[in-house]
Order: structure tokens, then C-alpha cells, then sequence
């Protein structure tokens, strides 16, 4: 289960460097959107990405309500549970 | 041949068309403004299993046949039959005594965000599902933005200036504003104009999606529980003429277009900037000469997103200052959707109709009041109210606003 979690927080973060054009060190779960320079079309590309990778569908207001690496990985970790 | 001065010349409403989810003329259309009835409901025209959404709307019971020989409609997409019905009952209104050189004269602007999106993704499907299908031979002439300007000058044999504009959400606003000019500054003694629109296809609704701005249940403009927006369709003309024209010719007139206003936010590409929609409202105010004190009644763009109603009241505050308190402000998007370029159009026509009759449409489906969104935004009821000038808000994507001003006809 650890190492589940720890993949998912991993792949993230991954997605997250890929699609904003981040250094990967800025990247830590208690990093905001904000702090990395994300607006809004910004967060909105990246919860596509994730939508993508995972495999899963983050309805509209759970995705507008993302504002943080770590959020996004509790959402992830929440909707992509088996 | 003598021309007046640029702005001289004062511009009358003398038709007015109307095909919306709400009612397929403009009495109906009307009806249910003043009511508060919604026309929006589950979308029924596209399958909508593959969606997010499942509430749009539409204009129900809508028959093609009855209006068209399938000849014509082999021409006409949706948004341009939309078009050219909103033309027809605006100019039969008008009851205009054509000439020759009245109709060299007459021009067609509309507004149009889309074009034939319904005839483009049948020709994509065609291409792209493997079954070897082939496209419409007209599907270029169908799917073109400026379909709907074509077909009311050939229908109507109008040759002066047409032309269509596409500034997304503000489409209709920018054409009704620019054929306002044209009448004014005399470059044009007779204009159609307005705007329709045809979203539903599966592959635009996927686009709509995928930017998750719809709401899953209903349009809510100023709500504090708003979940965003809801698309419409249908399409909306009026009829300008100069007012001595109009008065010469004994001609019924509805209302009067006063001013116009333009601007661009040069900020982002979804998120509208207070500062750039208060530019196009007090460009709208100058034009027509007015103080903020006069307006005492705005059509809304209030889209229902959590992003646009809390940056138009401010945009409103900003203009307004303490006499926003005293404007009354609806947006009837929660009853006819937003049917994006055509939007403008039946907003106007809402707008005319309130000076008209000194009834003020409401926001409907209004629930609580959110204080991001701290206006009189008449909730679920129409006003009776007489008020003598209005303003009629389009703010778009891209930042691309426009703002009409209108005064009621005694």
C-alpha cells in the first residue's frame, strides 16, 4: 500500500513537471499551483493529464477545488483506489 | 448624393426576430421571458451517453420542413436556418417599402462564434469513422460563419454591406453594434442584423467538456450555489433603420439603439478582467452620450460560471459606482441558454422588448444570494418597472467585450 501511494505521489509529480515545464526539486506534495506559477487553464491541463494517466474522471467541482501537488495526489489516490 | 456627419443620424428598431429553447417567435420568446420559464432541459438532439452534461438549451419540437424545402436545407445548416427564420420575422415586422436603391443600400451584419459546427462534425465523422463515407458536397458553403449573412441577402436581395463577425460569446453584440454605426454615420440606410448559433454536435459538446465550465443541472447567473453554464441555441435579427426614416414611412417603432461600446480585456484567454468589461460599458455609455444615472435596467452577459458573475458586478461597480445599487440586472441566459454568438442577439431583442413594455425580464432558477454578486438581479420573477435606457452586456472569451445602449421609444 505504501509503495502504491508512493508510486501515484511519484507519478504526480512526474505529470506535473512534464506538463507545466517545471524543475523537478519545486515539486514537493505541499507545493500550491500558485507557488509554480499554474492559473487556471494551467491546473485545468494538468487534471486532464492526470485524468489520462490514471485513468479515472475527476468530476468538475473536485477538480476546481485542486489547488495544491497534494491535493491532486489524494484526489488520484482516492478515485483511482480498486 | 449628400452624406450627414458621422453620428448624426438618430438609429430606430423597427423589426425584431426571435427562434430560441424559449419560444420559436418573438411573441412566445417573450412569453416566456416574462413568465420565467426556462427552456432549459436534457439535451435531445445529440446522444449525450459519451458526456459529462446532459442539459442544454434547445429549441424543442423544432421541424426544418416546415419552414424549408429540402433543397434549400441541403444549403442551410442549422445555425443558418436559425438565421434566416430570425430575418424573416424581423423584416416582415418591419414591413420596409423596398426600392431598388434602398436595397443597394441595406446591410446584413451577424454574429456567428461557430459557423455549421453541426455540418462539420457530420463531414469529420464521415472522414474519421472508416466506413468510407462521403461528405456533403455543400458542406463548405453550409459550414461557413458567414452562411447565415449570406442567405438573408439572397433571400432578400439586400446588396449592400454583409459581413459576419466572430468574437465568440460577443459575436452578436459586435454585429448589432458595428450595423448600428453603419446606419448612423449614413453608410447604410437599412441593416439586418444579429446573430444565431447551432452548438449541438457531439464533438463541440466534447470541447465544452473537457473546458468544464457546463453545468451538470441548470444555469443559475449570480447564484452563490452557480455550477456554470448551460449552451443554447437559436438566433435572433432586428431591423435598424434611421429614425426619420422610419417616422417618415410611418413605420411601427420598438425602441431606439443609442450607443455601442468596445473592448479587449489584454489579459487572459478564459478569465474575464473587471477593468477590460467597465472599458466597453462606459465606451457604450460615451457613445450614446448617456450619464451612468440614466441606465436603469442591464442584460446581464452573467453566464452562470463561478469566474464571470462576480467580475461583471464588479465591472458594474467600477462604471456605476453607488447608482449600481440602484440598477436592476438579469441575465436571461438562465432561461435561454447561452447560445454563444447568437447571445447577444436574443439578449438585445430581451432588452428592446423591457423598454417596450416596462417589464423586466428575471434571472431564474435563483436561489441564494452570493455576495461576490451583490446586485438587484430581480431573482425569479419579472419586474413590472419602467425604465428609459439599457444596456445589454457580451463579455468573451479571449477578452473581446461589447456593450450596447438602448432607449426606449415614446
Amino acid at each position: 500500500m505504501a509503495e502504491r501511494a508512493e508510486s501515484i505521489e511519484t507519478r504526480v509529480i512526474a505529470a506535473i513537471v512534464k506538463s507545466q515545464d517545471v524543475d523537478p526539486a519545486k515539486v514537493t506534495p505541499g507545493t500550491t499551483f500558485e507557488e509554480l506559477g499554474m492559473n487556471s487553464l494551467d491546473a485545468l491541463a494538468l487534471i486532464n493529464e492526470l485524468e489520462e494517466d490514471f485513468a479515472v474522471e475527476i468530476p468538475n467541482e473536485e477538480a476546481m477545488g485542486l489547488s495544491s501537488v497534494g491535493q491532486a495526489v489524494e484526489c488520484i489516490r482516492r478515485l483511482a483506489a480498486p | 448624393m449628400t452624406r450627414r456627419v458621422a453620428g448624426t443620424r438618430r438609429v430606430a428598431i423597427t423589426g425584431l426576430g426571435a427562434i430560441t429553447p424559449v419560444g420559436e417567435d418573438v411573441v412566445r420568446f417573450w412569453e416566456s421571458l416574462r413568465a420565467g420559464r426556462s427552456g432549459i432541459g436534457p439535451i435531445s438532439t445529440v446522444d449525450c451517453a459519451r458526456l459529462r452534461f446532459k442539459n442544454g438549451a434547445e429549441v424543442a419540437g423544432y421541424d426544418p420542413s416546415r419552414h424549408f424545402s429540402d433543397k434549400e436545407l441541403s444549403l442551410l445548416d442549422r445555425f443558418a436556418q436559425f438565421g434566416l427564420l430570425a430575418a424573416r420575422e424581423a423584416l416582415a415586422m418591419a414591413a420596409i417599402e423596398w426600392t431598388p436603391r434602398l436595397r443597394d443600400r441595406a446591410a446584413v451584419v451577424t454574429g456567428s462564434c461557430l459557423g455549421g459546427k453541426i455540418t462539420e462534425d457530420e463531414a469529420f465523422a464521415a472522414v474519421y469513422d472508416g466506413a468510407g463515407r462521403r461528405v456533403h458536397p455543400f458542406a463548405i458553403p453550409r459550414a461557413m460563419a458567414n452562411a447565415g449573412a449570406s442567405q438573408i441577402a439572397m433571400e432578400f436581395g439586400l446588396r449592400g454591406p454583409a459581413y459576419t463577425v466572430s468574437t465568440a460569446c460577443a459575436s452578436a453584440t459586435h454585429a448589432i453594434g458595428q450595423a448600428f454605426w453603419l446606419v448612423r454615420s449614413g453608410a447604410a440606410e437599412v441593416a439586418v442584423t444579429g446573430g444565431s448559433e447551432a452548438p449541438f454536435a457531439l464533438g463541440h459538446l466534447k470541447k465544452w467538456e473537457a473546458l468544464r465550465v457546463v453545468a451538470p443541472d441548470t444555469c443559475r447567473p449570480f447564484s452563490r450555489d452557480r455550477r456554470g453554464m448551460i449552451l443554447g441555441e437559436g438566433g435572433a435579427m432586428m431591423v435598424l433603420e434611421p429614425l426619420d426614416a422610419a417616422l417618415a414611412r410611418g413605420a411601427a417603432i420598438l425602441g431606439e439603439v443609442v450607443g455601442f461600446g468596445m473592448s479587449a480585456d489584454a489579459h487572459h484567454a478564459t478569465q474575464p478582467a473587471a477593468e477590460g468589461a467597465a472599458l466597453a460599458i462606459s465606451a457604450a455609455l460615451e457613445d450614446g452620450g448617456l450619464e451612468p444615472e440614466q441606465i436603469g435596467y442591464v442584460n446581464a452577459h452573467g453566464t452562470g460560471t463561478q469566474v464571470n458573475d462576480p467580475i461583471e458586478t464588479a465591472a458594474l461597480r467600477l462604471v456605476f459606482r453607488e447608482h449600481a445599487g440602484r440598477l436592476a440586472v438579469s441575465s436571461t441566459k438562465s432561461m435561454h441558454g447561452h447560445a454563444l454568438g447568437a447571445a447577444g442577439a436574443i439578449e438585445a431583442v430581451a432588452t428592446v422588448l423591457a423598454l417596450r413594455d416596462g417589464v423586466l425580464p428575471p434571472t431564474v432558477s435563483f436561489t441564494e444570494a452570493d455576495p461576490e454578486c451583490d446586485l438587484d438581479v430581480i431573482p425569479n420573477e419579472a419586474r413590472r418597472t419602467q425604465v428609459e435606457y439599457a444596456l445589454s452586456n457580451s463579455f468573451a472569451f479571449g477578452g473581446l467585450n461589447g456593450v450596447l445602449a438602448f432607449r426606449r421609444w415614446t
